[in-house]
């Protein structure tokens, strides 16, 4: 096995096959980025609808509800074999990396919604009280008040999710979509040994995920010191 | 293109995706436990034994929880074979996942260990209570209510997590979903309806979880 | 005509009734003191005049207008006449002391910014604050932020001031400093409406003082009349039951 593994070696560093594990694992990254980006935006959104008072958006706020919660218990896989059907059965031709983010970014806004949700109720109800009286509507009371105070609580779990939805993407790879994992499949099923393209894959990930998982940890730490103090 | 929904071709195969929604169940369950053995006894090597050990359990951790669960299994499945070891699916899914648990289980208990608070175990040495008392009356029920939210949340992800076996060929509710989608060609009714019993499949899981979290370890719920 | 005029106020939490049919006349200049055992819902009224817990009955006049509380632009035409001082001052915990001051008159209200400071700093002067300008509220002892808020709701040029409870999270050394501010806003005839069980102070400053219990106000009276003479028996037991404290 690991004669092989090391007959193997250089032709697997070549030129091109670098060239295309680069392109994959730049696939890897705008996909997470686009479902971070994307859905940071939605699940702020999805967030802001849930706070609502009125009666008249009372139907939006079981909407935004029914969203979240079909997303987080739904599989991802099953998610992306739904979305990926439902363009190709309604002849919308897009490109299959372009149906991987709406999915990334549909699971990803229903995630986050919650994360932000749960830093929105980490601020004091009197922050909401004082700003009512005052006549802040929602979007100024966020804007002003509850973000500029939520944004330490909220930030660690994002960037956490942020994390694990990386390794998430690998997913992307069974709609056909050329990213890292994909990527590694196609060099399988080039000759290379299975061994030595999903190590190489594997580490790949790991140096993207590992740096940013550090990063998230300290984070953490420098912006939440309360919790670590009291009794 | 014109599509029109129609759910009765599909509704005949609901047995199967419903079989197929019980191996999901039990594959979960198994990877959980495994999951959780292993968890317990690299958290407890972590907390008190030496560091070589702690290093080997740092290495294993990190790299399983930094590496998509997907690719693991590849590795297993497609690797380990030129190596002369042949796994089934079923197992190279099984074996995966439990790894892969026990990697994030280790993380969240050592967590739930370093929250023992020293306060009460101090108040409990004050009150006579030796070593062991201290144990099972202090740290255990303090230890079981702060892990039990995450570990339940944990077991909800693994659940939705088994969907990755169906792309090695198991037939658990994904996989079914896969094959009955190659014989009806529904399929938008097809995985709609798969979607549909994982929500309730991990809506009764929440449920029952949040209510022996809440009646046996008195903990606070949040759950996915 | 009253310059606002509360009847048959009602309101509940849940299916809890809080209020049931409160009447309650004030005139301009008035100094309200709403006294009562804790849950005879003296603080639940001033909640529900702001629009913050909606009534379930009865009606709220300012100035001959009836105020209808399902309407969400009335409520705020209503929020620009009448402020209120919370008992946990709950200030902006991510503002300095100057922008909790400004920060509505300026983003809510768009006034222009340097005027609204220059009215802000001299309200912070008054309350003797004029040298914290900077410092945000986890900075200043529990007295100070209470001042912090009673110059926030000034800022808003009310005509109307609610205080709810305002001294009853302050250490007791940092009341005086509280009232004093309070006493001035009297002097100047501002209307208001003030909950507390600082009975001494309520029996100088109120024009008048209502005594609540349970969800209805039991006795209205001057002052005098009220904690020396009090024509029900609920209200001689109460009085002299904290009087004695």
């Amino acid at each position: 096995m690991f004669a092989r593994l090391i007959e193997e070696l250089p032709g697997f560093f070549g030129y091109y096959n670098v060239l295309f594990l680069g392109k994959a694992a730049l696939a890897t990254l705008g996909l997470s980025a686009i479902g971070c980006v994307v859905g940071t935006v939605l699940g702020l959104l999805l967030a802001l609808i849930r706070m609502t008072g009125s009666r008249a958006l009372a139907p939006l706020r079981w909407l935004a509800i029914l969203f979240v919660e079909t997303f987080r218990r739904v599989p991802f896989l099953v998610t992306l074999m739904l979305v990926f059907f439902s363009f190709q059965l309604s002849g919308a031709d897009l490109p299959l990396f372009v149906v991987a983010a709406i999915s990334v970014s549909l699971i990803a806004a229903a995630f986050l919604s919650e994360i932000i949700r749960g830093g929105f109720d980490s601020v004091h109800r009197n922050q909401w009280d004082a700003a009512t009286a005052m006549n802040f509507g929602l979007l100024d009371t966020v804007r002003h008040v509850i973000l500029p105070q939520a944004w330490r609580v909220i930030l660690p779990p994002a960037f956490g999710f942020f994390v694990l939805f990386i390794k998430d993407t690998a997913l992307a790879s069974q709609i056909g979509v050329l990213e890292l994992t994909y990527a590694g499949k196609v060099l399988n099923n080039k000759g290379f040994s299975a061994a030595l393209v999903f190590a190489a894959i594997l580490l790949i990930y790991f140096a993207i995920s590992y740096p940013l998982s550090r990063f998230g940890a300290r984070l953490e730490e420098r912006l939440a010191p309360s919790r670590h103090q009291g009794p | 293109m014109d599509y029109t929904l129609q759910f009765g071709q599909v509704w005949p195969f609901l047995p199967r995706l419903l079989d197929g929604a019980l191996l999901s169940l039990q594959i979960a369950l198994l990877a959980f436990c495994g999951g959780l053995f292993i968890g317990t006894a690299l958290a407890s090597v972590k907390a008190f034994g030496p560091v070589w050990a702690r290093r080997l359990i740092n290495a294993y951790v990190v790299f399983f929880t930094n590496t998509p669960q997907l690719v693991q299994i590849y590795f297993l499945f497609f690797a380990l074979p030129d190596a002369g070891i042949l796994l089934s699916p079923y197992a190279a899914v099984l074996i995966g996942m439990t790894l892969n648990a026990g990697a994030y289980l280790t993380e969240i208990q050592r967590a739930g260990f370093e929250s023992r608070r020293q306060s009460e175990m101090e108040a409990a040495e004050v009150l006579g209570f030796n070593r062991l008392q201290q144990i099972r009356y202090v740290v255990l029920p303090h230890v079981a209510r702060v892990l039990f939210p995450p570990l339940s949340n944990h077991f909800i992800l693994m659940t939705l997590g088994t969907s990755m076996a169906a792309i090695f060929g198991v037939e658990e509710l994904t996989g079914q979903a896969l094959n009955v989608n190659a014989q009806t060609f529904r399929s938008i009714e097809v995985f709609t309806l798969t979607g549909l019993i994982y929500i309730v499949l991990t809506l009764i899981a929440s449920v029952a979880l949040g209510l022996l979290g809440k009646f046996a370890f008195r903990a606070r719920m949040r759950l996915a | 005509m009253h310059h606002l005029d509360i009847k048959g106020l009602e309101a509940a939490y849940g299916a809890v009734p809080v209020l049931s049919g409160i009447d309650l006349p004030v005139a301009k200049g008035d100094v309200i003191g709403l006294i009562g055992p804790s849950g005879s819902g003296k603080s639940t009224i001033l909640r529900v005049l702001m629009g913050l817990i909606p009534p379930t009955a009865g009606t709220v006049t300012l100035e001959g207008n009836l105020v209808d509380y399902r309407d969400a632009a009335a409520v705020r035409r209503l929020r620009e006449r009448v402020a209120i001082v919370f008992q946990q001052y709950n200030l902006f915990q991510n503002m300095t002391v100057l922008e909790n001051v400004t920060v509505a008159p300026v983003k809510i209200r768009k006034r222009p910014k340097g005027e609204v400071e220059t009215e802000a700093r001299a309200l912070l002067a008054k309350v003797g604050l004029g040298d914290k300008l900077d410092r945000f509220p986890d900075q200043l002892s529990g007295g100070q932020q209470q001042r912090v808020a009673i110059a926030r709701a000034l800022a808003l040029k009310p005509e109307i001031l609610l205080l709810d409870e305002v001294t009853a999270a302050l250490d007791p050394e940092l009341v005086s400093e509280v009232l004093d501010s309070i006493r001035l806003l009297a002097e100047d005839g501002m209307t208001m409406l003030i909950v507390s069980h600082e009975m001494g102070f309520i029996r100088e400053v109120s024009s008048r003082v209502a005594f609540l219990d349970r969800g209805r106000i039991i006795e209205m009276d001057d002052a005098r009349t009220i904690f020396d003479a009090p024509r029900e028996e609920r209200t001689r037991s109460f009085v002299s039951k904290i009087l004695r404290h």
